[in-house]
């Protein structure tokens, strides 16, 4: 179902017009309000009347996170604080958070936006929906939580909670929506093999996944394995939280929400717009905010628009899956991979989600790239010609589809170094 | 139905209207807010042709009319209701009416001319009570329903009313203000609407620009322009601290 038609299926010309109108005022409040901006605009010579077309954002440099993190806490909010109703911070791992304010119409945005999220993956008024983010400071569980029950789902707001109670209410409130990140989906559903519980006793149909960068064959794995149907959403509170973009059921990409945000995609290097279809760095401008607008901000997200109509119905753009982090691209030889590409190999041929990381080195001028992979019950063989044989199959993939010939070494289970939940994906020695 | 981009005015060599840009869709009742001299009147007179642009495009159904006298502009459909009424006091409100129908005048639309009176007088039954009295001696409520009328006499598809509610009572301007929801829902018409009084303008309008010193500086469904602090401090007439205290 769409949830907003006439703004879904806007033409593209009337959405060319809505944008330069909501770009034209928000420049101006953003240059009366924020004093971060308003240097900048003074700084680079930059009027803000000067904005007749959209194209016309190029004029403006990007905001990086840490300029967001330097106007720690409320440094950037266009609004004063008594004007904010709701506070959330980005989920940053490193250094201090982002401090995101949210005024009463920024919340009846965001719920609309994530109602048509919803709604795109299926979910109706007749679902019961059962959020598995966690309730606090993180922006998941709270947006998808009002745009659920803006729909008139039924919302049960279980948080993270360990996988079996998590089953359990599954099974017992006919949980008919799961919402949460697709490694934790997985978790769900590989607990339900344990328990040996068939996933057809259950009500589950729909799955709305996002946070984190996932795989096709992760999508097909938690689909086969839950018997649902998922799809990919996609959001960061630095913009808004969950509900910047998301999947229809065609499961062909996220589409964009344009009537309420500018996407770009640059060269995280140059800095450049990409070519149509190229790979770069998701760029974000936000039209409505009121009290958190930024203006171009990089999102570190790699990303490229997908070409063609969706034949859904909407108009709005699609972007392909998050293939990963700016900090995690990799640049060898002149080659740009992403540890996602690789996980995508290491994946098929190991049949199963990877523990991996990717360390680079530089020998004698060469650089090098070694990939460590944790054993697990199903790799883990005393046998070993077998061991031999995978490293050899891994080796072979890579060197066939990146020219590059790298070192594999399977590592012990749970041997590679963990940030908080996550495993650094790229270490660069070089 | 009519697309704004980069309106430029200036009025000497002051601009009053800076890279103004807005639409309208059929059958939307939109309203421009904004305090005194922040470029609303200014704006509605570009639309119709009384002023012409520096620079930037005026589309009105897939046509640029930035360029178009206003003779031209009321016959392919837009009509204003200017600001004060400008009604003929010395002329009868019948007299009034035909007037509003020059740009339709011909004598084999005699008829036509008529019928559309007939309409006019079933919206305002006032009116039509009147219709040989002095427009001079109407009331001030009276005297704005006229304004409409004679605008609706050149059957306009847009309609620009300015400030309709100035001068009036409170009373008055609602019942000025449902007749506004009445024509879109009889007509079809669609509106643009200038208005001070924000509030009331934002209660029947779908969706609304603020304009500050001849800058959309916000805009949005007349829903979310009502719960802007901004919009409710300096338009809407609430000091949300004092209220906060009481």
């Amino acid at each position: 179902m769409i949830w907003d038609k006439e703004k879904e299926c806007i033409e593209r010309e009337e959405l060319a017009q809505l944008q330069l109108e909501k770009l034209q005022s928000t420049i101006h409040r953003v240059y009366r309000n924020v004093p971060f901006y308003r240097r900048i605009f003074d700084k680079y010579g930059i009027d803000p009347d000067s904005f007749g077309s959209i194209e016309d954002i190029n004029k403006i440099p990007f905001t990086t996170k840490n300029d967001l993190r330097e106007n720690y806490p409320y440094g950037l909010f266009a609004v004063p604080l008594r004007e904010v109703v709701r506070i959330h911070t980005s989920s940053g791992t490193t250094g201090m958070p982002i401090v995101v304010g949210y005024t009463k119409n920024d919340l009846k945005i965001w719920t609309e936006l994530v109602a048509r999220v919803l709604s795109a993956g299926g979910i109706t008024k007749d679902d019961v929906i059962q959020i598995a983010f966690n309730y606090g400071l993180f922006t998941g569980a709270f947006g998808f939580h009002y745009g659920a029950e803006k729909i008139g789902a039924s919302v049960i707001p279980v948080s993270i909670e360990n996988p079996k109670k998590q089953i359990k209410i599954l099974q017992d409130y006919r949980t008919t929506a799961i919402i949460s990140t697709p490694s934790y989906a997985l978790l769900i559903a590989n607990t339900l093999i344990e328990m040996d519980i068939n996933p057809n006793s259950l009500s589950l149909r729909f799955g709305l996944f996002g946070a984190e960068p996932w795989s096709e064959r992760m999508r097909q794995e938690i689909e086969e394995k839950l018997k649902i149907t998922a799809t990919d959403n996609y959001g960061l509170s630095e913009i808004m939280g969950p509900g910047v973009a998301g999947e229809c059921l065609e499961k062909k990409g996220l589409h964009i929400q344009e009537d309420h945000f500018f996407f770009e995609i640059i060269d995280p290097q140059t800095l450049e717009p990409v070519k149509e279809g190229e790979t770069g760095e998701l760029v974000i401008t936000t039209l409505s905010k009121e009290a958190f607008p930024v203006l171009r901000f990089r999102t570190g997200d790699l990303t490229r628009f997908l070409p063609g109509e969706c034949p859904c119905g909407r108009t709005f753009r699609r972007i392909d899956r998050i293939m990963g982090r700016t900090d995690d691209m990799i640049i060898i030889r002149g080659m740009k991979i992403f540890p996602s590409q690789i996980e995508a190999i290491l994946y098929e041929i190991e049949g199963k989600q990877p523990n991996y990381q990717i360390i680079l080195e530089r020998h004698s001028g060469a650089d090098h790239m070694n990939i460590l992979l944790e054993m697990s019950e199903d790799i883990f063989s005393d046998v070993m010609r077998e061991q031999t044989q995978l490293l050899n199959t891994i080796k072979e993939r890579i060197a066939s589809e990146f020219g590059l010939s790298v070192n594999v070494k399977l590592v012990e289970k749970h041997s590679i170094e963990k940030i908080g939940e996550k495993i650094k994906r790229v270490i660069d020695k070089r | 139905m009519l697309k704004i981009k980069n309106l430029d005015v200036y009025y000497g060599k002051l601009y009053t209207l800076k890279k103004v840009s807005l639409h309208i869709k059929r059958g939307e009742i939109v309203t421009l807010i904004g305090s005194n001299g922040a470029g609303k009147t200014t704006l509605l007179n570009t639309v119709s042709g009384l002023i012409k642009p520096a620079s930037g495009n005026i589309v009105f159904e897939d046509k640029e009319i930035s360029k178009e006298t206003p003779e031209k502009i009321v016959k392919i459909g837009i009509s204003q209701v200017p600001e004060g009424r400008l009604i003929f006091k010395t002329l009868t409100v019948e007299e009034n009416l035909l007037l509003g129908a020059y740009s339709q005048y011909s004598l084999k639309k005699k008829k036509q001319i008529q019928e559309d009176m007939g309409g006019v007088y079933n919206l305002f039954p006032k009116l039509k009570e009147r219709k040989n009295q002095l427009a001079g001696t109407l009331s001030g409520g009276e005297q704005q329903m006229l304004a409409i009328g004679r605008a609706l006499m050149a059957k306009p598809k847009l309609l620009l009313l300015d400030e309709p509610s100035m001068g009036l009572a409170p009373t008055i301007i609602k019942e000025v203000f449902e007749h506004i929801v009445e024509l879109r829902q009889l007509y079809g018409l669609t509106v643009l609407l200038v208005e001070q009084n924000a509030k009331s303008a934002l209660k029947i309008a779908d969706r609304g620009y603020v304009l500050e010193t001849g800058r959309v500086i916000l805009e949005g469904t007349a829903e979310d322009l009502l719960l802007n602090k901004d919009v409710q401090r300096a338009y809407l007439g609430r000091d949300l601290d004092a209220e906060e205290r009481i």
